[in-house]
């Protein structure tokens, strides 16, 4: 089993705090399709556990171009239980963009929101206004979603408590299925990094992420991931793919896969993408480097690490392996049967528990 | 003296750290016609690298030129590198005991200065001709004739035929070589009676052994003769003799009474040959050494640990061959609980101890943690016993201690007279006390202050330095010990003593120091995942305290589509750092923390 990943490099209008690969400029959007449906048919794979459709913004560009790419997808072994999610921005979704996506046989859509007060969204760069996103989720919903991620941001500049609390109970009223809720990161190389920010100072930040962990699951969305929130038998396949170490097939510019312990990436570089050259790095893994993944990757999730199918991979007791960083960071770490997993606090500092495994 | 003497001078240049000393040298080099163009690299005597990124000479060296005189004979120069800064006098003085002169140089604009007049009284201490040079003529500032006559009234050298030369711009360097010759007396000394070899330097190759760099006073050795190390007693066999040529050791048949060369014997042990140790037939010894070299007391102390525990044999090995080169380094086996097994090495000074500190990371690419430098403090017990503390740790309990002496220098600061008032200001905040001024001429002074060795070890240069705008020049020496108000002031970190971190501090300013290095630490020792107060203590007594609060974020909230190559990436930078650092309990703290104390007065 295999899960796709397909890269939609493009934006309207790149975020100020974003750090991820996209452009503004459409000038390449044609021979990059191209490219793009070249590369996935040349790969071959058995059965696809799941899709993702990721950017960029893939709601930006005109949905035909993604009608080629389901189309070209269609020759893999596909059923209609396979979770297929595009991601999509207010502001670039209209109610037959919508249709559309349903008809090639999407049935997941990711939406950015990331606040939901106007004065955020525009200290962030993004396009679009509150109004636009009901608008625009409104229009997912008359299209026939069933299955509707949200992602939040939190810890913004000028974002109060208050705020926070506005947006999420704003959020779980339209009852989407999956909530992503992401402690903003000042990345390198992004505006943000060079602009005077109000901050929260930590407390806050940390108050906003766990009283949104317990309001989240008042209203029964509960957290599996460090950042992910889903009601019952919604959570995303594709990420816990990324989480369990499943093997996954990224297309595109600067795409990511992992298959059978070998990490790949794709050039960054357009002009060499659109010529045919896609792969510029393989990892392959050692075993050491599949434990290290193992731990920090398996420990994001809530229902943690398994000791006895840590041995029957490796041949190794993590509790043995680990015995001094779980001793260190006993106040941190829960160890339950067969089960190893971070409590709340111990997600707060997971890097510095995840740093001594790799 | 015989005629082949009469064609040799031994000689070293003496001058004030940037009056162009290397640069001469480069050019007698160059013009003695030893050298290519090609081969002349801009310093060759700083061969080190360190030396060369610091701009001045650390470990003296020797090379040999070949000169046409006026009257048309050829001599042999050997010209032989000394260092040129306070810590390294010494090093000076036994260079300048294996030569027969020495060229002063003094830069034509700032004249004499601090080490100028150091450097003169080791090379009248040894008996030297004195041959004046006034360099940088070229300059716009130079002001050749006041720095001629400001020569004569201070040091009462003859300047009326000094060589007026710019080493910098090839002006006047013919001169230099004339003055050589003809001032520069040349050697004395029996070829046919039993050797008498001076050992100025060496140098540990691994193919060759240890080789010896000596001034030969009487007699003469070649390949098989039997040498005996007079000092140590060892006798080896002369497996190659030869002079220095330009970056080159070359080898000859025989060195005699006046030269100046090198000796190798398979001699594998670096203890065998001391610095200033004397070399004669192991057959037909000389009946009593050389005078030697002017003792070398270590005046700074600092412990060196290895980053890497497992680095403890690779540190002993990497002292004890610097030690070959350098005599004035000391060592001795330390154990700290905090940082475990090390070193605690004497150094002639701060310099001295960071020069030492480099050489063992980049050349023998060691990690290492420096505790903070400390003086030898003389501690009376009230049983009437007297120790000699270097390390502050070992200091005995303030109930059994009768009194503290410690030591005293006098310094001689040569200064712009404008800046008399903020100096005075300095010296009278390190605890100086002033013992006159003296005016050298109108606008320059010198200054005399009695202050204690603590004081300075720090960081009074780099402040000397900047408030008198790069000016002031210093040089120091030992006079004594004086009893003084002490105290050892103890650094807790998560409520346990770190033996590494203490410090001994005059009483007035303990509060002070205390919190200082309090917040220091706290800015040093970066968060964990729980609290941790630092605290600065006095005995059983409390004295400031800082907290270091617990991390409250660390996580990496999105995982950048699956490419997860880059969040390994991320963490493994994190761990890479937490390396760097020193495990004291349960604290992880980083190897700069142990040096806090000397940046106390920083910002």
């Amino acid at each position: 089993m295999t899960s796709l990943y397909i890269h939609i490099p493009f934006c309207k209008k790149k975020c100020l705090y974003c750090d991820f690969l996209s452009f503004s400029d459409t000038e390449y959007i044609n021979e990059y399709f191209d490219a793009l449906i070249r590369e996935i048919n040349a790969f071959d794979c058995k059965k696809v556990r799941s899709i993702f459709i990721g950017g960029g913004t893939p709601s930006y560009v005109d949905c035909g171009y993604i009608g080629k790419v389901m189309e070209a997808l269609s020759r893999y072994d596909i059923d209609e239980n396979t979770e297929i999610t595009i991601e999509a921005n207010p502001g670039t979704l209209t109610l037959d963009k919508s249709k559309a996506y349903r008809s090639y046989g999407i049935n997941r859509i990711s939406i950015g929101l990331q606040a939901w007060q106007n004065e955020l969204l525009k200290k962030l760069g993004r396009i679009h206004t509150r109004e636009a996103f009901i608008e625009n989720y409104e229009n997912v919903v008359k299209a026939g979603f069933k299955n509707t991620n949200i992602d939040l941001m939190f810890s913004l500049p000028d974002q109060t408590y208050e705020m926070w609390l506005e947006t999420l109970e704003n959020v779980t009223a339209l009852c989407p299925t999956h909530i992503s809720a992401y402690s903003l990161i000042v990345e390198e190389n992004t505006p943000f990094r060079n602009m005077e920010l109000a901050l929260p100072d930590e407390e806050t930040d940390r108050k906003m992420y766990h009283d949104a962990i317990s309001f989240l699951n008042s209203m029964g969305y509960k957290q599996y991931e460090i950042s992910n929130f889903a009601k019952e038998g919604f959570h995303s396949v594709h990420n816990c793919v990324y989480w369990q170490r499943g093997d996954y097939k990224g297309f595109g510019l600067g795409a990511a896969s992992l298959i059978d312990n070998c990490r790949m990436k794709n050039t960054e570089n357009i002009h060499d993408y659109i010529k045919g050259k896609t792969v510029i790095e393989n990892d392959i893994l050692t075993k050491a480097d599949c434990m290290a993944e193992y731990m920090f990757l398996g420990m994001r999730m809530t229902k943690g690490v398994s000791i006895s199918e840590f041995y029957n991979k490796f041949g190794e007791d993590m509790t043995v392996k680990y015995k001094s960083t779980f001793e260190k960071f006993r106040d941190f770490i829960e160890i339950d049967g067969d089960i190893v997993r971070l409590n709340e606090k111990g997600i707060d500092i997971s890097n510095m528990i995840f740093c001594e495994f790799v | 003296m015989s005629n082949r003497q009469s064609k040799i001078r031994n000689l070293s240049i003496i001058a004030h750290i940037d009056h162009g000393k290397s640069t001469l040298a480069d050019r007698l080099i160059q013009q003695s016609g030893l050298l290519t163009e090609r081969e002349m690299q801009e310093q060759v005597l700083d061969n080190m690298e360190l030396e060369r990124e610091r701009g001045i000479t650390i470990k003296a060296q020797a090379v040999r030129l070949i000169h046409k005189g006026k009257d048309g004979e050829e001599y042999t120069l050997n010209l032989i590198d000394t260092p040129g800064h306070v810590d390294f006098n010494y090093e000076v003085s036994r260079s300048l005991a294996a030569c027969d002169g020495a060229v002063l140089v003094v830069d034509a604009a700032q004249g004499v200065e601090a080490q100028t007049l150091a450097n003169v009284y080791l090379a009248l201490d040894n008996n030297l001709e004195i041959v004046p040079v006034i360099n940088k003529i070229d300059l716009p500032s130079a002001e050749p004739e006041r720095v001629k006559a400001e020569i004569e009234d201070i040091i009462g050298l003859d300047c009326s035929e000094a060589p007026l030369i710019s080493a910098k711009a090839n002006i006047g360097i013919d001169n230099v070589f004339d003055k050589i010759i003809s001032d520069i007396p040349a050697p004395e000394g029996d070829e046919n009676a039993p050797l008498k070899a001076l050992i100025f330097d060496s140098f540990y190759d691994s193919y060759k052994g240890v080789i010896v760099f000596m001034r030969l006073f009487d007699g003469s050795v070649k390949k098989g003769t039997k040498v005996k190390f007079m000092a140590t007693n060892k006798v080896f066999e002369a497996v190659e003799v030869g002079v220095f040529g330009p970056g080159q050791f070359l080898p000859v048949d025989e060195l005699k009474a006046g030269d100046v060369g090198y000796l190798t014997a398979s001699i594998k042990n670096v203890r065998d040959t001391r610095i200033g140790d004397t070399v004669t037939n192991a057959d037909d010894p000389v009946k009593e050494a050389l005078p030697g070299y002017k003792k070398v007391n270590s005046m700074v102390y600092c412990g060196i640990f290895p980053a890497d525990g497992s680095k403890y044999g690779d540190l002993r090995d990497a002292l004890e061959k610097l030690q070959l080169n350098d005599a004035a380094l000391r060592f001795e086996a330390e154990t700290s609980v905090a940082l475990g097994f090390g070193f605690r090495c004497g150094f002639l000074g701060l310099l001295h101890l960071e020069i030492i500190q480099e050489r063992l990371e980049r050349e023998y690419n060691l990690d290492l943690i420096t505790t903070a430098p400390s003086v030898i403090y003389k501690v009376y017990l009230t049983d009437g016993t007297q120790i000699e503390l270097s390390n502050p740790t070992d200091l005995p309990d303030v109930t059994t201690i009768a009194k503290i002496e410690e030591p005293i220098v006098r310094a001689e600061i040569i200064l712009p007279s404008e800046y008399i008032g903020t100096i005075m200001e300095l010296c009278q905040q390190r605890r100086g006390e002033y013992e006159g001024m003296e005016y050298l001429e109108e606008t320059r002074a010198v200054l005399t202050y009695k202050l204690p060795l603590n004081e300075i070890i720090y960081d009074f240069f780099d402040v000397l330095k900047s408030r008198s705008r790069g000016y002031a020049s210093f040089d120091y020496e030992l006079i004594g010990y004086e009893p003084s108000r002490l105290v050892k002031l103890d650094i807790l970190v998560n409520r346990e003593i770190v033996d590494a971190l203490s410090f001994i501090v005059h009483e007035d300013s303990a509060q002070e120091k205390g919190r200082k290095m309090a917040e220091k630490l706290k800015k040093e020792i970066p968060r964990h995942q729980f609290e941790i107060p630092i605290q600065a203590a006095i005995g059983n007594k409390i004295i400031a305290r800082e907290t270091i609060s617990a991390v409250r974020k660390d996580v990496l909230a999105k995982c950048y589509g699956g490419d997860i190559t880059r969040k390994r990436k991320l963490l493994e930078k994190q761990k890479e750092g937490k390396k760097r650092m020193r495990q004291i309990g349960s604290i992880e703290v980083p190897q700069a923390a142990f040096m806090s104390v000397l940046k106390l007065d920083e910002e």
